[in-house]
């Protein structure tokens, strides 16, 4: 749903950890089909989600995007429910409706009232088994993703270096290559490539569904039976298991494209959410980029007037190790050095000195309120639940608060000096090229 | 987690800043709801207050609106109402700007600031348990902002940062031409941060001035969702806002716009990969009695998402576009009607040409019984899913507050789209629809688009 960068004052609002332990009720169907409810009685809503096991991490080069184009034309309709009907439908209830794919798993979601969550069931458990995918069809929508990828991406010069950065932190590992894949790959992606990766992916054992809101467990369990129950057990998926070679030294790229003010992100690589280093981690980004009082946006924003937004951002929710990122915008008429050397220098002070017990409580206290913030709202709250099992488990939501709280300023320090270290960075600096006046 | 994702359907493209977009709020609840949805009261210095207690998770959420937003202000000082509100979080005369910053963000919280056209907005996010620090804060920034030169400076200097980095986003620079060609020299169509020249001039007296003038609490609107009673909110109320003085308020209403004539083509040359295309006009003011027959109206044509005729045209058989919308904004003073889309620059005229051609099939064939009842059914079943969140709530509350719907607005609603019948989408759409007096703007690389327009 959300386009990838917020770059002025981007509080992490999206790792949050549970003030008090979050209640899902957990079933798997025979066959392998999980069912993760958990019931919200605030408002007479709910919202029902499929998750399955796929992203972008399961393509091959040459074939990038494929996850996220199958998506799209998940919405094409089935024998029973033909083509255009299937947000028609949700929409007629009252209800919306969209999807999302990342490098690890596509879902789909509606929102309803909760007297209506068995039209949407009823729609995704179909979906699951029995598109329809015309030759025609395909084409379109791969149109349609070209468009997409124009929009968010090749006239988008910030998105274009973030985009460019990771292809160059990845040597081998598919997290190299963006969701919506390169524009040549695309124009390749042909309706055998779909039907393949659907009949390979799209089922039961490799889907969860989570229903979050105004219902009841039991009667949802009930319904889930009878619908998503009949579909039989596709075969075993063999875990998709990538190492990312070593790097040999500080990597350093340049997009030039048309643009009014420069910008640089630098990539560290780090561990993701189940190491151990991942609470310090966490601690960290919030201690340099949490809110206008943070390190970062205080001294290069506020303090020197340097740039324009400055941020920092540690990406944990990936199943294998990924990037803690810094960056920043220049201020009009400043230098994207100047701003690449204050950017430097703060990264030099917390691995010199630990923060101070008020900084590191400051963090945590940012990190808690955040996740009770986000209960005010059900979709929130659902894709806090399917990012955690996909990752491991739902539970891990509520090991993550102790490991924040544990925190000590030497750990954050610690893991400071351990990985935001010039070897296994990558920088990116995007360099305006001057566009000819209107 | 920022989600490197890409996904079927963006956000609806995002508004400019100048437009506080009421189709978010067009809500409607039904009758035995709406009783308890929020105590509306009307406190001695004026602040209009509503409140909505909501117990189920630990938070609350406080909006205020100020009726100070760009339309009151000068065309030679635009920006000065969005710099305003800007800096009162910046400093007051007893905290400094990292004062603010860091008492809220320790307990994190949140207190924001923003301008838009119709009003100037403060927002706040505590935990329960800060509460208290929340509305000290909240206060403060509201009844006491410094405005010291140094902070003037820099925010200043910030937002001309940002007014120039807007100007490498196609969209961005589209949709300010777009509405500076729709509104000429009113108010609407400036923006409402200003412009780098603009921003210059504006001076500390301008801003003191500006706040003397609009900050008050008999032009104030607040709306508290949450878990918080009603004694507790009214001892804080009484504790923080007691002090803020009731001044009779100036208003000046404004011109009603000029009606676009012509088609008037606005086109920009940009080397990007798509043509970012805006086709539109004057609206009308959110008091309209066709809002309805208009808000059934445009989601047939394009504000319906994927049941949308724009969007299926353009998107689902063509493959022109990943975003197709159009959307009548209907503001206080004057209103406005835009459809646009991106497509690769080849593709523009075509693209073009199909938002023009459902635009006349919506005025001169009958919309089918089907579009009809599916519009209505999502437009009234929607409801609960508009308000079932504190901030969803809180922000309702202060739109109907801001358009004078009245809280039975809510009960209304569903009566006044129900009612709208296949003559009336034809009527309104021959009315408020115009297929020769448009503005269109295409901002893109020329050469390739090769424009018929």
């Amino acid at each position: 749903m959300r386009i990838i960068r917020t770059f002025i004052l981007f509080i992490c609002i999206c790792l949050p950890v549970p003030a008090s332990a979050i209640n899902v009720r957990e079933h798997i169907l025979d066959n392998g089909l999980k069912l993760l409810v958990l019931e919200d009685h605030k408002a007479p809503t709910a919202t029902f989600q499929v998750w399955y096991r796929v992203g972008s991490r399961d393509e091959q080069i040459g074939k990038t995007g494929l996850s996220h184009l199958l998506e799209h034309l998940m919405f094409k309709g089935t024998k029973e429910n033909g083509p255009k009907t299937f947000s028609q439908t949700i929409q007629r209830a009252g209800g919306t409706d969209n999807a999302f794919t990342t490098h690890e798993h596509t879902g789909y979601f509606e929102l309803i009232s909760s007297d209506r969550i068995s039209i949407p069931l009823r729609l995704e458990a179909d979906r699951m088994q029995n598109l329809v995918l015309t030759p025609d069809g395909v084409l379109s929508e791969r149109d349609v993703v070209m468009e997409e990828r124009r929009l968010r991406y090749d006239d988008n010069p910030q998105n274009l270096l973030h985009e460019e950065v990771s292809a160059t932190a990845f040597t081998n590992h598919p997290y190299r290559w963006p969701v919506i894949g390169w524009m040549s790959d695309l124009k390749t992606l042909n309706p055998a490539d779909l039907i393949a990766h659907y009949r390979t992916y799209y089922a039961p054992n490799n889907a969860v569904v989570i229903v979050v809101g105004d219902v009841d467990p039991e009667a949802v369990l009930t319904q889930v039976r009878e619908t998503f129950g009949k579909i039989p057990r596709g075969p075993e998926i063999k875990e998709n298991s990538i190492t990312e070679d070593m790097q040999h030294g500080e990597k350093r790229i340049f997009v030039k494209k048309e643009a009014e003010l420069p910008g640089v992100i630098m990539a560290f690589k780090t561990p993701s959410l189940k190491h151990e280093d991942t609470y310090a981690l966490e601690v960290l980004g919030s201690i340099l980029s949490g809110g206008k009082s943070s390190r970062l946006h205080n001294a290069l924003v506020y303090e020197k007037q340097l740039a324009l937004s400055a941020w920092a951002s540690y990406e944990n929710m990936y199943r294998d190790p990924y990037l803690f990122l810094v960056g920043g915008t220049a201020a009009q008429g400043r230098e994207i050095s100047e701003v690449e050397k204050a950017l430097q220098l703060e990264i030099e002070k917390i691995k010199n000195a630990p923060p101070s017990e008020y900084e590191v409580k400051k963090a945590k206290n940012q990190i808690e309120a955040s996740f009770v913030m986000e209960q005010d709202s059900i979709y929130m709250l659902a894709k806090l639940i399917g990012t955690f099992e996909m990752l491991g488990g739902w539970q891990l939501i509520n090991t993550y608060l102790e490991g924040v709280r544990s925190v000590t300023p030497s750990d954050v320090q610690r893991v400071a000096k351990k990985y935001l270290i010039p070897e296994t960075g990558t920088t990116g600096i995007l360099v305006p090229l001057r566009s000819a006046k209107k | 987690m920022r989600d490197h994702c890409a996904c079927r359907a963006g956000l609806r493209p995002v508004l400019p800043a100048a437009v506080f977009c009421l189709l978010l709020f067009f809500a409607c609840i039904t009758p035995s709801f709406a009783a308890e949805i929020a105590e509306r009261e009307v406190l001695p210095n004026g602040i209009i207050l509503l409140h909505a207690e909501k117990k189920a998770v630990p938070i609350i959420k406080v909006v205020v609106a100020i009726r100070a937003g760009s339309t009151a202000e000068s065309p030679d000082k635009a920006g000065l109402a969005n710099l305003t509100a800007d800096l009162l979080n910046e400093g007051t005369l007893k905290r400094s700007s990292q004062e603010i910053s860091e008492a809220i963000e320790f307990v994190g919280g949140a207190l924001h600031t923003s301008g838009g056209a119709d009003s100037a907005t403060v927002t706040l996010s505590v935990l329960k348990k800060d509460v208290e620090l929340g509305f000290d804060l909240l206060a403060d920034v509201i009844l006491a902002p410094a405005f010291k030169q140094e902070e003037i400076a820099r925010r200043k200097a910030l937002l001309i940062s940002s007014i120039r980095q807007q100007k490498e986003e196609p969209g961005s620079i589209a949709s300010k031409t777009f509405y500076k060609a729709v509104f000429g020299e009113h108010p609407y169509g400036w923006p409402v941060e200003g412009t780098e020249e603009s921003l210059e001039t504006i001076t500390r007296e301008d801003i003191a001035g500006f706040y003397r003038m609009h900050y008050l609490p008999n032009n104030t609107i607040m709306a508290v969702v949450g878990d918080i009673s009603r004694d507790e909110l009214k001892a804080l109320l009484n504790k923080y806002f007691r002090s803020w003085q009731k001044q009779e308020v100036l208003q000046k209403p404004l011109a009603a716009p000029e009606p676009v004539v012509g088609p008037h083509v606005v086109k920009i040359s940009k080397k990007t990969k798509q043509a970012h295309i805006m086709l539109g006009h004057t609206g009308f003011r959110r008091d309209n009695p066709d809002y309805y027959a208009v808000s059934v109206m445009n989601y047939i044509l394009g504000g319906g998402g994927f049941a949308s005729r724009l969007m299926d045209n353009i998107r689902d058989n063509r493959g022109l576009a990943y975003s197709v919308h159009s959307s009548f904004n209907a503001m206080k003073q004057a209103g406005i009607f835009q459809a646009g889309l991106q497509t690769k620059n080849e593709s523009a005229n075509t693209a073009i040409g199909e938002i023009l051609n459902e635009m006349v099939r919506i005025q001169t064939e009958p919309v089918s019984d089907r579009e009809l009842s599916d519009a209505k059914a999502y437009l009234t079943g929607s409801f609960p899913l508009r308000l079932d969140s504190n901030s969803k709530m809180a922000n309702f509350l202060v739109a109907i507050e801001m358009y004078d719907l009245g809280l039975d607005y809510i009960e209304r609603y569903r009566d006044l789209i129900n009612k709208v019948t296949p003559e009336d989408v034809l009527r309104v759409a021959r009315k408020y629809l115009h297929t020769k007096d448009y503005v269109l703007v295409v901002v893109g690389d020329l050469e390739k688009a090769s424009l018929k327009y």
